[in-house]
């Protein structure tokens, strides 16, 4: 709507000028026209004032448009007075319907808006709904590991074998990452959401980005391969890699979630046309082809999937490449297995190794 | 090692009780207070070896504690800080705080950097071979070899090198690198600290890629370390 772009001296300014143009237009053709048409023509134009500007410019539209007509068009022309009666009733009726056509236009918006508000507000009561109930399950689910955990070691610690409390010990270790790697995931949301965040552009070593995101994994990964393909060769690029870690850290943190121990993930990086390419794949079963373009939504999860998640990391992906103006894209590889490539326009470095100083 | 005495400023009394556990078993004397004020008070009463100092506490900003701390206490203060907030944290860094570490955090991981902040402060840096893992640095012949091997380092390759070497242990932000080894005009310039950093790893670092003596600390600096 206009009324949000325009400030209240510029809708009185075009006000004026429609109805001014209007009225010229009018008063050309007064030969081919009766005046009592232009007082039809004047209300049709106060009622399109009124489905675009607020209720002050409108009233102003009824109540000038009523005194140019009058002025220009009724007889006597170029005076304010009005002499048969019939003008007078005619000029009265114009006022008055002018004005309520500006009045319940304008009320009507008010009401669009209001149901509009009631709609969205709908929606996000739905959202809340679907993040309630994920969430108290992602988060329960490991609280209730640590509780039953150390319920056994303080009360059943005669019946516990030494074995039996170390497994105890590493479950509640295990959960608890577990329930810290989702809150992170929840703020790194609620940093998106919000758009407010500023991102933090530096000059970023891809390759020791990389590293650095693999090496998280040594402890966690069960066993997967991970293969690092990446030219000595890539320059400096100026990204947020605060996002860019997460970005890499979700990706893998998704795969090794989902595809079989024996599984490799691959990933590789390189620079190419003002474009930044990562490429992260696996020979895992990859996903079911007709939910791949649902991956990235907000809470969406696999349907048959037993694996927790609350759908939040492939959501903050996308959000986090998205802030880079960058894309990304999620295929099947023909010979089985996931494939995703993002593309992130950055500026590079020119800065080389100074080997002579 | 024995009865060296920490403070602990933290609001929280689960990770207070946490630290009094982790450090008495590690044969620390603790002490702790639940808010700025009184660990001012306390600090200044008996001064501790080090501080264990959170950055959000609920009387006054753990930043505002730090510089009251740091116009007279001299030994290590440690920042506790609950998500990687860079920004504070470099200015915690430049404000006098010698370390930082990130909650949730590993207790191994913390009683590693109050033993590297508590070695760095008895002044062990007059030495004149510096000795790492395969590394070893002659600060008077200004010689470095890896494995006993000779390595030609530039001339800002080795400013770097000794900078982050007599600051072992501790975390030196990208900003103070830049101004000792480049000077004041060159804060800003990162790009120039990641490619002679990834230069200096290809000569002394086993696998570069996976570098362990010097290690990254995203968004803030790096760290020479000794001992992982």
């Amino acid at each position: 709507m206009f009324s949000y772009k325009l400030n209240t001296v510029q809708q009185f300014t075009i006000i004026l000028l429609v109805v001014a143009l209007v009225s010229i237009g009018c008063f050309l053709l007064i030969d081919l026209i009766s005046y009592k048409i232009v007082a039809l023509i004047l209300l049709v134009t106060v009622s399109l004032i009124a489905m675009l500007f607020d209720i002050a410019p409108v009233l102003f539209a009824a109540f000038i448009s009523a005194i140019t007509w009058d002025f220009f068009f009724i007889p006597p022309k170029f005076t304010l007075s009005i002499q048969s009666p019939e003008d007078i009733l005619l000029f009265t009726m114009y006022f008055v319907i002018a004005l309520i056509h500006a009045v319940l236009t304008y009320k009507i918006r008010q009401y669009d808006k209001l149901e509009q508000k009631r709609e969205e507000k709908e929606n996000t009561l739905s959202l809340y709904n679907t993040i309630l109930n994920s969430l108290s399950h992602e988060l329960r689910t490991p609280i209730a590991t640590i509780i039953g955990a150390t319920d056994n070691l303080q009360s059943g610690s005669k019946n516990l074998s030494e074995n039996n409390k170390i497994e105890l010990i590493s479950e509640i270790s295990n959960a608890s990452l577990r329930l810290n790697r989702q809150v992170e995931n929840l703020l790194n949301m609620s940093r998106l959401e919000s758009g407010t965040y500023q991102l933090k552009m530096d000059w970023c070593d891809v390759c020791e980005l990389v590293y650095n995101v693999v090496k998280k994994f040594k402890d966690l990964s069960k066993g997967h391969k991970i293969q690092i393909e990446i030219s000595p060769l890539l320059p400096l690029c100026k990204i947020d890699s605060g996002l860019i870690e997460q970005v890499l850290y979700n990706l893998i943190q998704n795969a090794i979630t989902y595809i079989p121990l024996e599984a490799t993930i691959k990933i590789k990086a390189s620079y190419k046309a003002n474009q930044l390419t990562f490429v992260i794949e696996d020979d895992g079963p990859g996903f079911p082809e007709n939910e791949i373009s649902n991956v990235f939504d907000k809470f969406y999860r696999l349907k048959n999937t037993k694996a927790g998640g609350t759908g939040l990391g492939l959501s903050i992906v996308k959000g986090f490449i998205e802030a880079h103006k960058g894309n990304i894209i999620l295929e099947n590889k023909k010979e089985s297995g996931a494939k995703f490539t993002i593309n992130i326009p950055c500026e590079i470095s020119n800065l080389k190794a100074i080997e002579n100083e | 090692m024995n009865d060296q005495s920490i403070l602990v400023i933290d609001d929280e009394a689960q990770i207070r009780k946490l630290l009094e556990i982790t450090l008495e078993s590690n044969s620390f004397k603790v002490n702790h207070a639940a808010n700025g004020k009184e660990g001012l008070i306390i600090a200044a009463n008996h001064p501790p070896d080090l501080i264990l100092l959170d950055i959000g506490l609920p009387d006054q900003n753990g930043q505002e504690v730090l510089k009251q701390l740091r116009e007279w206490y001299t030994k290590p203060i440690i920042m506790l800080s609950v998500q990687s907030d860079e920004a504070n944290i470099v200015k915690a860094l430049d404000n006098g705080a010698n370390d930082y570490l990130v909650k949730p955090f590993r207790t191994g991981e913390l009683v590693a950097r109050i033993k590297s902040a508590l070695r760095n402060s008895e002044g062990t840096i007059d030495q004149v071979i510096i000795k790492n893992k395969q590394l070893q640095i002659d600060l008077v012949g200004r010689v470095v070899k890896i494995n006993d091997e000779v390595v030609k380092l530039t001339s800002t390759e080795y400013e770097l090198l000794t900078l982050l070497a007599k600051n072992e242990g501790k975390v030196l932000t990208h900003q103070f690198l830049l101004r000792q080894i480049w000077g004041p005009g060159y804060i800003e310039q990162t790009q120039y600290l990641r490619v002679f950093i990834a230069q200096l790893r290809k000569k002394i670092e086993l696998d570069p890629n996976l570098p362990d003596i010097i290690l990254t600390e995203s968004g803030i600096g790096y760290r020479f370390v000794s001992i992982i």
